[in-house]
């Protein structure tokens, strides 16, 4: 399964020179902790703000490790190979998705709780906080894989990437913390769920292609 | 229509056209004006605050309007590769984007005395807000490449994706219930169901046909400029080649 083998190789690479989600979950870690230290330390504030500034965090980091996603491949030719093999870009491009969700995405689910206990979040809204972000993270790595591959071929894409793709992160974000807060007030927090999947399913078949389309632009 | 995309043909022709494009927005716009300063009555409500709407109401119809017509630029261009198709594309931006600041601001003006607020969060005001980074963003996309042609294609892509956010700003006061009022014009309704009364809707519609007739001027100004900026860059190369 070549599908199976890129993914692998990205975690490989992920793993073996960037240690893996890591950096992403210190940068998320820190993010969440400066909050505080801006807005103060008071409880109410802090359990009020926690929803967004946490979802706020998730997506910076989610951003800040986007231009690994193609840039490095692109660089040394690997994408080349890539577009080369018999596997479709749009698959290859999947593929690096998946392993991007894997090493951002999955570890913020295990990171959030526990900021989330510093920020003093209520505890009823802890299951609402993990679904909405199992299930709008992987919509960030598909999103934002088109603004990395639209810059993928410029020596100084960063920031903007961050522009391209800040705008398109805006309903994900309002939809998560809208899951979060939902449920805070002891309301149900499905409808919202519903809607960040839809946006997650709704980018799974689409984003792929737009991102290989581009892609293609940058290795031609 | 196609032989319009001849860009020798679309020179002489739109050189032709623009002065009456031109003239006829000049004259539009000061008809509007005076209808809007002078003829139509305070509002009952808002008085003369009101008035603003003959500019606020066209520059944020015109700031959605602009991102499809860029939109239709853009499928052009991917499809048939047409320089003509994404120099428009391009020129169009910059107009775009001012026509959103022009409906954001204008906006924030009327928005002090009535809702007490320069700025509210709502589901009009924030869409309109990101498309305006959009605007941006394409822009700025434009300007990150060296190719024009890889530039193109780029940000054609990039156009496309955003036109989710152009529908979100279209229809965001009817999708969702906020503070910035629903849409109130409509054209061919019934009399009983008008929100708006005749003596505000002529003038209204004198002002957005001036506003689409001055974003016309403009753009044929602006691609025609692009037009010639390319030429200008063929007779370079051919120099330096000989």
């Amino acid at each position: 399964m070549p599908f199976l083998a890129l993914i692998r190789r990205d975690l490989a690479i992920a793993f073996r020179t960037g240690g893996g989600g890591a950096l992403g979950v210190a940068f998320f870690v820190i993010a969440a902790t400066l909050v505080p230290f801006g807005v103060g330390p008071l409880p109410e504030l802090l359990s009020r703000i926690a929803p967004g500034m946490l979802w706020i965090a998730a997506l910076l980091s989610c951003l800040l490790t986007l231009d690994r996603l193609f840039q490095a491949d692109v660089e040394d030719g690997s994408m080349d190979v890539l577009a080369l093999s018999p596997v479709p870009l749009e698959l290859v491009v999947l593929a690096k998705c998946i392993a991007h969700w894997l090493t951002t995405g999955l570890p913020l689910l295990l990171a959030a709780p526990v900021m989330a206990l510093t920020l003093r979040m209520p505890e009823v809204s802890y299951p609402a906080m993990i679904a909405s972000l199992a299930l709008g993270t992987p919509a960030l790595s598909l999103i934002g894989a088109i603004g990395a591959a639209l810059t993928a071929g410029m020596r100084r894409g960063g920031v903007l990437t961050a522009v391209l793709v800040l705008p398109l992160y805006v309903p994900t974000l309002i939809l998560g913390a809208l899951a979060v807060n939902a449920s805070a007030m002891d309301l149900p927090a499905a409808p919202y769920l519903m809607l960040s999947g839809a946006i997650t399913l709704a980018a799974l078949p689409l984003a792929p292609f737009v991102a290989a389309a581009a892609l293609r632009l940058a290795i031609r | 229509m196609w032989s319009f995309a001849n860009p020798n043909k679309f020179m002489r022709v739109s050189g032709a056209l623009l002065p009456w494009i031109a003239g006829i927005a000049v004259l539009l716009a000061v008809w509007g004006l005076y209808q809007a300063i002078y003829v139509v009555p305070p509002d009952f409500k808002q008085g003369d605050g009101a008035r603003i709407m003959f500019v606020h109401v066209p520059a944020a119809a015109m700031s959605i309007i602009v991102y499809f017509i860029m939109c239709l630029c853009a499928v052009f261009a991917l499809i048939w590769r047409h320089p003509v198709a994404y120099l428009s594309a391009k020129a169009a931006a910059p107009i775009g984007a001012a026509f959103t600041l022009l409906a954001l601001v204008t906006g924030a003006i009327w928005g002090k005395p009535m809702w007490g607020a320069w700025w509210v969060w709502d589901a009009r005001l924030t869409s309109e807000l990101i498309l305006f980074f959009f605007y941006i963003g394409y822009i700025a996309l434009w300007d990150a490449f060296d190719d024009t042609d890889k530039a193109a294609t780029a940000t054609s892509y990039f156009c496309l994706v955003g036109s989710v956010f152009a529908f979100l700003a279209k229809y965001s006061v009817d999708l969702w219930d906020t503070l910035h009022q629903s849409s109130s014009m409509t054209i061919g309704t019934i009399a009983t169901e008008e929100k708006l009364a005749n003596e505000f809707k002529t003038p209204l519609l004198i002002m957005i046909a001036a506003f689409y007739l001055y974003f016309l001027t403009l753009w044929l100004i602006r691609v025609r400029s692009e037009i010639r900026l390319r030429r200008i860059q063929a007779i370079r190369q051919a120099a330096v080649i000989e």
